[in-house]
């Protein structure tokens, strides 16, 4: 199936969770190689909706709630999240059903033992991660990927700077707790595959199973994600008067890059 | 928190305002585009109907896709000739400055950049790449950024951020022959960990920095996101000033660059700057350093054992042991005699000229192993043209090594230079990460310049001291 068929089949069907966890748990690897794979569906993609101009509507992202799905090890790089050969794409459409690609599926297609391979974690949207995740290249494609693939929110002990700027810059929570926390729930995921667990950004707490334990969210992004101002190209764009005149200082800004 | 360091300075010359987020507004010096992560930030300038507010502040090149062996239009592979169809599209309507392959300036980002002048002093540079740090040995403040952040960069020529905290790196004393800028960085990373820097940004300092030229202070830069750090720098220092002086626009524009130098001087870390934290390391000490495992943290001298799991901390234990199972390397082993199949002279890391030559004063006169496929990807057409011009490719031809064009190639296997099946590379790239090098069960040995052309020739990681001793015995 060619790219662009990929694409528009996921924009016909987008925004239905029953088809978006069913394509999930079909068990199909997506590789373009074989006959009528089935093809995922962005999972509810964040609407930015643009009223022509710099008037974007950015969504308060105050609390993130769904059940878990828990990604064990330290160091998973960018390049397990999303491997390389799937980023030869020019948008991102359709990038959910490549995630964790490598871990999930053999040679031949068939699939391996992995988390968002189980049916039990098909309607998860709280991943929980364990030390340096996201570690490696800059790629967006990697928050992309797991946001598309239906993750709302992450747990974890730690992240890699350049991922968490990116979940933020989707909207993604990236909140932290030390290792044995971050066990413990695992370990509650795995015997709860279906309970509920609520992020609190604002108040940086986790509820499940009856208790509320307290987490770590980055200033700048608690703020930023409380306050719907995550996306910041339009914040910024406010200040462009400003922008120039810092530029106008810089020795080695030439007049002539500076717009009149 | 620092004060009086380069990057207090740089930081404070570029913020614009504090927003609402606690987060610091900082202005753009220069914005470094490639057809990976780019297309996607145009596209969302022309859902919101915006335009690129710096373009003569961004320049673009093509690097990760573009083949390396047959550069002919359309290329072979469809979608990388529609990345690339793409990316000249885009430039084109926004009147961006593109090094394409048919201008001979084309190249690695991270090597076109400073080859031409555009990496400066005291400059912010961003790039949607994470070895944007490379540009840090210029005493830029530079680092990499995600699409959206690059939307952010193209539609307003700033970027929000929050500050960080400055560990100073210093090396001390002299380095031994055959140990070289990448065995610095990796000691540097096995040390600290892959997030040892997670929250900082590094100042490499210390006898055995300043006494390293321009490509060796690039090579460290490059892999502070390896260890967790965002950017790393160098102080600008005489080094600095003559490699500069030679790039395009100051040959362009020799007024600029009196004009300039104050402004360098001004930006580097006053004497008693105050750090975060310091950490200082005896480079006298120091060996070539190989990986063992599949993140850049797991290196050891090259004569040193594989250590046991069990012997590391707790949270380095499950990695190892995973790493030690892909890579097949047993505790207490060295690396040393370890089998490769393929040898790989490239990268943003690796791929400059001096780089180039070094490797070559290990091949000369010598063949590549039988079993061992070995290619030069020089990092940009300038750095091929030169060392062609040099007689480096035949250096290299002569041995069995197969001569590419410029590209990130091996380093990320995005083009069709990658590993098959679970064969092992002896690789100058940045990056052993599972799968890295375009095959899930690939093996990737980081290590200089030098150590891979040894290894090339002897078909398995070799000291390269050695090597040196049995050719002149």
């Amino acid at each position: 199936m060619s790219r662009e068929d990929e694409q528009s089949e996921s924009s016909e069907r987008a925004n239905s969770a029953e088809q978006r966890s069913a394509d999930r748990s079909s068990g199909r690897s997506p590789r373009e190689d074989g006959e009528e794979r089935p093809v995922s569906i962005d999972a509810e993609v964040r609407e930015i909706r643009t009223d022509g101009g710099d008037e974007v509507d950015i969504p308060e992202v105050k609390y993130a709630s769904g059940s878990g799905v828990p990604i064990q090890g330290n160091d998973i790089d960018t390049d397990q999240i999303i491997p390389a050969r799937f980023m030869k794409v020019v948008t991102f459409d359709g990038l959910g059903e490549f995630a964790f690609f490598d871990l999930r599926f053999d040679e031949d297609d068939n699939q391996k033992e992995h988390p968002f391979n189980e049916q039990r974690y098909q309607d998860s949207s709280i991943m929980v991660v364990n030390g340096n995740f996201g570690c490696g290249s800059s790629r967006e494609h990697a928050p992309q990927a797991l946001m598309r693939w239906g993750i709302d929110a992450i747990i974890g002990e730690s992240f890699a700077e350049i991922f968490a700027g990116n979940c933020l810059a989707l909207g993604i929570p990236t909140v932290t707790a030390d290792t044995k926390t971050i066990q413990e729930l695992q370990a509650w995921v795995d015997d709860n595959p279906d309970g509920e667990i609520d992020v609190d950004v604002e108040a940086e707490t986790v509820t499940y199973g009856g208790q509320t334990i307290d987490v770590t969210v980055d200033d700048a992004q608690r703020k930023a994600l409380v306050d719907g101002i995550w996306d910041t190209t339009a914040l910024m764009k406010s200040n462009a008067g400003e922008v120039q005149k810092k530029a106008e200082e810089l020795p080695y800004v030439d007049d002539s890059a500076i717009s009149s | 928190m620092s004060e009086g360091t380069l990057y207090d300075k740089v930081w404070d010359r570029h913020k614009v305002t504090t927003l609402p987020t606690g987060q610091d507004q900082l202005f753009v010096g220069l914005h470094l585009i490639h057809e990976v992560t780019s297309p996607q930030a145009f596209g969302m300038l022309e859902e919101r109907d915006l335009e690129v507010a710096y373009p003569e502040l961004t320049h673009a090149t093509v690097d990760h896709i573009v083949p390396t062996a047959d550069q002919s239009r359309p290329y072979a592979e469809d979608s990388a000739e529609e990345m690339m169809s793409e990316l000249e599209q885009n430039v084109r309507e926004a009147g961006i400055e593109f090094s394409d392959p048919t201008t001979g300036d084309q190249g690695i980002v991270h090597v076109i950049g400073p080859e031409q002048g555009l990496t400066q002093p005291g400059k912010t540079i961003v790039c949607g790449d994470s070895h944007t740090s490379t540009h840090g040995a210029f005493g830029a403040l530079a680092f990499g950024i995600g699409t959206s952040q690059i939307r952010d960069v193209l539609a307003t020529g700033t970027i929000a951020m929050e500050k960080q905290k400055v560990r100073k790196i210093e090396i001390t004393g002299e380095l031994d022959d055959g140990v070289e800028a990448k065995d610095i960085i990796l000691e540097i990373i096995s040390r600290l960990g892959t997030e040892g820097g997670v929250g900082y940004v590094y100042e490499y300092a210390g006898e055995a920095i300043e006494s390293l030229g321009m490509e060796g202070r690039m090579s460290i830069c490059n892999m502070s996101i390896e260890g967790g750090a965002r950017a790393g720098y160098v102080n600008p220092d005489e080094t600095t000033y003559e490699w500069l002086e030679e790039t395009d626009y100051f040959q362009e524009n020799p007024e600029k660059f009196e004009e300039l130098k104050p402004y360098w001087e001004s930006i580097a870390s006053d004497d008693d700057a105050e750090y975060d934290d310091v950490v200082t390391i005896d480079g006298s000490e120091l060996e070539p350093v190989v990986t063992w495992g599949t993140t850049p943290g797991q290196g050891i001298g090259v004569t040193d054992p594989i250590p046991a799991p069990e012997d590391l901390p707790a949270d380095k234990e499950d990695t190892a042991r995973r790493a030690q199972e892909h890579m097949r390397v047993e505790p207490g082993e060295t690396m040393d005699g370890y089998d490769i199949d393929v040898a790989f002279l490239g990268s943003c890391t690796n791929a400059r000229l001096p780089d180039l030559r070094r490797g070559a004063e290990i091949v000369e006169g010598r063949q590549v192993d039988d079993d061992v496929r070995a290619l030069v990807v020089p990092g940009s057409q300038r750095v091929q043209e030169t060392a062609e011009k040099e007689g480096l490719k035949d250096i290299y031809e002569e041995a069995g090594f197969e001569w590419r064009n410029a590209g990130c190639s091996m380093c990320l296997g995005m083009n069709e230079d990658q590993l098959e099946g679970d064969e092992a590379c002896a690789s100058s790239s940045n990056r052993n990460f599972v799968g890295r090098q375009g095959s899930k069960d690939g093996r990737t040995v980081l290590m200089n310049p030098r150590m891979v052309a040894a290894a090339a020739i002897t078909g398995e990681v070799t000291d390269v001291r050695e090597l040196k001793e049995v050719s002149t015995a």
